[in-house]
């Protein structure tokens, strides 16, 4: 393999890590730009990855399984809202807490109906969101670079890694451009601005926090029904909180947040490359750096040595009106 | 504001609501019970009878509330800093490498009580480094320690495996762990303290550790509410403007109470890793840093609470195994869902019983 | 038939638990004019026009705008009703621009775009009506407090507001500013507005209303023709009882200077310079008040003195030696004790039991435990201060927060002057606090002169600067605009306050 066939196919394999990064980053976006801080990212991605699985198993379509897929997220952020929102708790405590139900959930849940150790059956074909075959690839097939670029790039992803990179656009015009967006945007930095303007924070930090359910539902789907045939195990390993780190590195704007996530969804591809093989003069180099990587270049950005990440005013904390 | 937010008796707030919200975390555990077809309440009997039907039982009981009381601790220490650390899942994963390398190199000259104290500095020093750096960002440039100690429990994740995997591994071996230690870098069981109340420890790991755990029950109550040091972190985690004024130095403070947390979480490593299976393994910690977080919210912070939560987490734990054991159609991780709906409902909906309960209490009171 | 009033209370009832915020109060305000509202804090004031603008909800009574009763459930129902509101705390946000914030729940539609163009034209024709200047694609945080208190009043007319309540207006304005602020006030009641103003400054409801009504302790006790009242007929009315801010004192006997401050700028946490080049010393046994309206430089000159805030440049001298970078902790052993001005936040902390307030700042002391606390030192000499100061009730345990503002004042006043400083800072000393605990506090700080003690005293209450000072700064936009002995006029040093003469 020449340099330039490695290439492409490290950059179709980063296409492909970064789509749950993308759903699940902007899922955050929505949800702390509103000012309530997400940590369970990682399992309403996990629950909706589960659930997908299931009935795209029983219906053997994957749209029902999507569909499922995003109902069970978006009650895990309900649960996330009443806690946080309604009843003032402590958001990451709330996090947590999900991230622990849905992990065990799953599995208890899987081997009850599966009996397959906690897997889910192996999806048909018809099942599962197959890849899409752009119109143009065998006509540019023979132009040098571009050819294999867009066969093997842009071309053959199933619907949901276009729909996530479609989601960044519209999660920016939604932010930036809708009445909603502005009251987001809004309710994270003063809520007490959004109350006195006769707005109502609860139910602005609720729609947000829906969204960010949509959003993990897809993520979760894109796990189980597109990438990979069924659900497996702790399937998403960390990448919700690999997410989380984008939104943050992207400081929470949605366009680099979708460059952060490439540049995470780059590492993990380029781990996997490099695996098992030796550089000059180095050696081998340990997969586990790649890893670390996301998180390393997160916490030298907080430290404010690439720019200052300010997060969102009113993160984290839940609103009272003043006495 | 209503009758909801007026102040309520202590027994209500110490006693009644965290009962309520056990109560209810364990109601919808049972619904998940019932909903694959079990018999809840069997398995709420079998869960006891295997926690606390035997020695070996309790024995299992005790030696995860150990765990728990020392990531509990760790919790608590820097809440009362006004700092929230969930790294001590890093922390106490990191405090393996310190207690494995003093096992490794001590076992083969000493007796286990000198390689102890040993133990028991590195797993402490090796926890409270992996905190420095969270601390340090906060205290300096006010990176949130939220998010540096959930980056730092994956790059030391990353950081451990790669030991295992690569430096520390016995040669020739398949599984990434470190070798078995000697007797002298394994710490003894507690069947002398199980005989005393006529129980037999059997097989369960309960060892010295527990011993040590509740002994830094004391020196964190003495920490905190005896020192000056104590006073400064509070006075930091309630009013950080009144400790301006009061010339309590923040990044020193924050600093202080992040290194001890740290090195409470990295003692935790003792238990397992030199109580239990005499080596350094990967994953050993195993969620024992974010039981911590339910264990100090249950527990209020306070060391004596913190040892019931962490003996009902034990309890749990124990329980748990034994219900999978004997109702194949519960997994283990059954135990994971029901510490996670703890959690949310001690932890997160803490407070979604207190107007009700408000409204409840102010009604008898006028009518009475 | 007159017009009905633009707004009409009738008999609002509010309580928050055993407090009685609001007793049946009764208020006509009439269309086209400014209406003061004065009371001392916690008089309730604040709580009427959040029950006004929706935020509470009244127990009983009724609100009729335009001789219509509404019920006003949240803020978009006054919004509605045509109220609208300026808070004491800007409802901001911070990092959006002049547009993003007026349209702000008044988006009108969907889409953004739409609105924010309408905006930007209304926004040109206010500014035109009103004398409502400002940039619209100005973001917040860059704007100065003035300007953004613009902003809020212009969200207010956005919205159609026909009624305008402003929250303690001039609490962080310049007077410049202020000034400003008032001559708006009276376009807008010249255009058929109607302005409510809620302040205790008795001089700004003299200049600008033309009714007054005060509140003391939850009651509406009276409402004025402004035209046909005094500032001394207010004052009574706001304290129920003359006020004797007079205290007994002999003569001062000024020493040898204790505190030298030298060409001091100190800058706030935004980098806009609040103590501009400040010179100036305290003897032993006199004190030196700083007089000047609030947010002037005050907070940050103690600040400054007291090592919380390090000075941009500048010197500070006790008894001769510069103190560098001491901090807080450094400075108490120099002998210096500070009341802070905002006991809150700064004096003590709530949760506390008081003996740990006690000790507060000095718990390093040696007398209380080495590396331990020693509980029992500790509690004996709390003890000792509660009964000296007479702090009720005389419980060491009992939780902080459950002091009255009175005994809490106390408690931080004791602990600073039973450490004998040679240097005391005082910051506010009697701001809501009962009078009896203001004559025994003013007797301490009088004390502390004979004794021959420097101190420096802040305080936004004038009176109480005469009361107290043996000499009066005046501080105006950060700078020491001038000196007077403690027989000054109350006009002189006002117009000195305001910056008009030196």
């Amino acid at each position: 393999m020449d340099f330039f066939d490695i290439l492409v196919s490290i950059l179709g394999s980063t296409i492909r890590l970064s789509v749950p990064l993308v759903f699940t980053a902007l899922a955050g976006l929505f949800s702390e730009r509103a000012g309530v801080f997400d940590i369970g990212l990682e399992g309403k991605m996990l629950a909706a990855a589960f659930s997908a699985a299931c009935v795209a198993y029983i219906t053997a379509s994957p749209w029902l399984g999507l569909v499922a897929g995003i109902g069970v997220s978006v009650a895990f952020s309900l649960l996330h809202g009443f806690a946080s929102i309604t009843n003032r708790g402590n958001q990451i405590v709330s996090g947590v807490a999900i991230n622990f139900v849905v992990a065990g959930l799953t599995i208890v849940l899987g081997q009850a109906w599966f009996g397959q150790g906690g897997r889910t059956p192996q999806l048909l074909p018809q099942g599962r969101f197959s890849p899409i075959i752009l119109p143009g690839v065998e006509a540019l097939r023979g132009i040098p670079v571009i050819g294999p670029l867009y066969a093997n790039v842009i071309s053959g992803n199933n619907i949901l890694t276009y729909m996530a990179f479609l989601a960044v656009p519209i999660s920016w015009w939604i932010l930036y451009r809708t009445r909603f967006g502005l009251r987001l945007r809004a309710v994270g930095e003063n809520p007490g601005a959004v109350d006195t303007a006769g707005i109502s924070v609860t139910w602005l930090r609720y729609r947000a926090v829906i969204c960010a359910g949509i959003l993990c539902g897809f993520s979760g789907t894109y796990l189980a029904v597109a990438q990979s045939a069924a659900f497996i195990k702790d399937m998403s390993a960390g990448k919700g909180y690999i997410a989380l780190a984008a939104l943050i590195f992207a400081k929470w704007k949605p366009v680099p947040v979708m460059f952060a996530c490439l540049l995470f969804g780059f590492l993990d591809a380029f781990a996997n490359f490099m695996q098992g093989k030796s550089v000059p003069l180095i050696g081998e180099v340990p997969v586990q750096i790649f890893q670390a990587l996301p998180y390393v270049l997160t916490c030298i950005l907080l430290a404010g040595f690439i720019g200052v990440a300010n997060p969102p005013k009113a993160g984290g904390v839940p609103y009272t009106k003043e006495r | 504001m209503n009758t909801a937010s007026l102040p309520l008796p202590g027994w209500i707030t110490f006693g009644l609501i965290p009962l309520i919200n056990l109560v209810l975390a364990f109601f919808f555990s049972g619904l998940v019970v019932w909903f694959i077809g079990e018999n809840p309440f069997d398995a709420l009997a079998l869960m006891l009878e295997g926690a606390l039907g035997s020695g070996e039982g309790i024995g299992f009981t005790l030696y995860f509330a150990t765990n728990f009381i020392f990531t509990g601790l760790s919790v608590a220490v820097a809440i009362h800093a006004g700092l929230f650390n969930i790294g001590s899942e890093g922390q106490a994963y990191v405090g393996g490498l310190g207690a494995a390398l003093v096992a490794l190199s001590l076992d083969h000259y000493v007796p286990w009580y000198v390689t102890m104290p040993f133990a028991i500095l590195g797993a402490a020093l090796f926890g409270a480094g992996w905190a420095f750096i969270p601390a340090f960002l906060q205290a300096k440039r006010g990176s949130h320690i939220v998010i540096t100690t959930i980056m730092f429990n994956f790059i030391g994740a990353a950081l451990m495996v790669y030991l295992l995997v690569n430096v520390l591994i016995v040669p020739g071996k398949m599984a990434p762990e470190t070798r078995t230690f000697l007797e002298g870098g394994q710490l003894p069981k507690l069947d002398w303290l199980m005989a005393l109340f006529g129980l037999k420890l059997g097989p369960a790991p309960f060892n010295v550790s527990f011993l040590v755990a509740l002994v830094m029950c004391v020196v964190v109550w003495a920490l905190i509410w005896r020192t000056k040091l104590g006073y400064e972190m509070r006075t930091l985690g309630v009013s950080p403007s009144a400790a301006v004024y009061a010339g309590i130095p923040y990044a020193r403070t924050v600093i202080i109470a992040m290194l001890i947390s740290g090195g409470l979480a990295g003692m935790m490593a003792l238990n397992p890793v030199l109580g239990s299976s005499g080596r350094l393994q990967v994953e050993f910690v195993g969620g024992a840093g974010f039981v911590g977080i339910a264990v100090s919210l249950m527990g209020r912070n306070h060391p004596a609470g913190i040892i019931l939560a962490a003996i009902l987490f034990g309890i749990l734990y124990q329980g748990g195994d034994w219900v999978s054991f004997e109702m194949p159609n519960i997994t283990r991780e059954m135990i994971v869902v029901i510490q996670g709906l703890v959690i949310l409902f001690a932890g997160a909906l803490e407070y979604m019983a207190r107007p009700a309960l408000a409204r409840l209490y102010y009604s008898m009171a006028r009518k009475a | 038939m007159s017009q009905a009033p633009a707004i009409e209370l009738v008999g609002i009832d509010k309580k928050f638990g055993a407090v009685h915020a609001n007793k049946n109060i009764n208020l006509a305000v009439a269309k086209g004019s400014i209406h003061g509202i004065i009371g001392e804090n916690g008089a309730g004031k604040s709580t009427l026009m959040s029950i006004l603008y929706g935020f509470y909800h009244a127990d009983s009574g009724e609100i009729r705008v335009g001789g219509t009763p509404v019920t006003i459930r949240d803020s978009q129902a006054a919004i509605n009703a045509g109220i609208g509101m300026v808070h004491q705390h800007f409802m901001l946000v911070e990092n959006f621009t002049v547009l993003e914030n007026l349209v702000l729940g008044a988006e009108g539609g969907m889409l953004l775009a739409g609105g924010v163009a309408r905006a930007r034209a209304e926004l040109k024709r206010l500014a035109k009506d009103y004398g409502l200047e400002v940039d619209p694609d100005a973001v917040i945080e860059e704007l100065p407090v003035g300007l953004q208190q613009r902003v809020e009043i212009l969200k207010a007319m956005y919205r159609g507001a026909e009624i305008l309540i402003l929250d303690e207006p001039t609490g962080v304005l310049t007077p410049a500013e202020a000034d400003h602020l008032f001559r708006i006030l009276g376009v807008l009641r010249d255009q058929g507005k109607t302005v409510i103003l809620i302040t205790h400054k008795l001089r700004e409801i003299m200049a600008i209303t033309d009714t007054v009504s005060v509140m003391r302790r939850g009651e509406m006790v009276a409402t004025r023709k402004t035209a046909e009242t005094t500032v001394e007929e207010l004052a009574e009315l706001m304290v129920g009882r003359r006020v004797l801010l007079r205290v007994e004192k002999g003569e001062a006997k000024p020493g040898a200077v204790v505190l030298s401050v030298r060409n001091l700028t100190v800058k706030d946490g935004r980098g806009v310079t609040m103590v501009d080049n400040v010179s100036f010393d305290v003897r032993a046994g006199e004190i030196v008040g700083i007089a000047g309206v609030a947010g002037n430089g005050q907070s940050e000159l103690l600040e400054a003195i007291s090592g919380i805030r390090m000075p941009a440049s500048g010197e500070i001298l006790i008894d001769g030696e510069p103190i560098g970078k001491a901090d807080p902790a450094r400075l108490r052993d120099l002998g210096l004790a500070h009341i802070p001005e905002d006991r809150h936040h700064m004096g003590l902390v709530l949760r506390f039991e008081e003996y740990e307030n006690a000790i507060l700042g000095y718990h390093r002391d040696p007398k209380y435990g080495g590396l331990f606390l020693d509980l029992d030192a500790i509690r004996k000499d709390a003890i000792e201060k509660i009964e000296k100061y007479d702090i009720r009730p005389p419980n060491p345990r009992l939780r902080t927060a459950n002091f009255s503002g009175g005994n809490q004042q106390k408690i931080v006043v004791a602990r600073e002057i039973e450490r004998d400083p040679k240097l005391l800072l005082i910051g506010q000393p009697t701001r809501g606090v009962d009078i009896g605990a203001i004559e025994f506090i003013h007797r301490r700080i009088i004390d502390m002169r004979d004794a021959g003690k420097a101190q420096l005293l802040v305080s936004v209450e004038l009176d109480e600067i005469r009361a107290l000072s043996d000499r009066i700064l005046v501080m105006f936009a950060g700078q020491i605009v001038g000196e007077k002995t403690a027989d000054a006029g109350e006009q002189t040093l006002g117009l000195m306050m305001a910056g008009i003469a030196a």
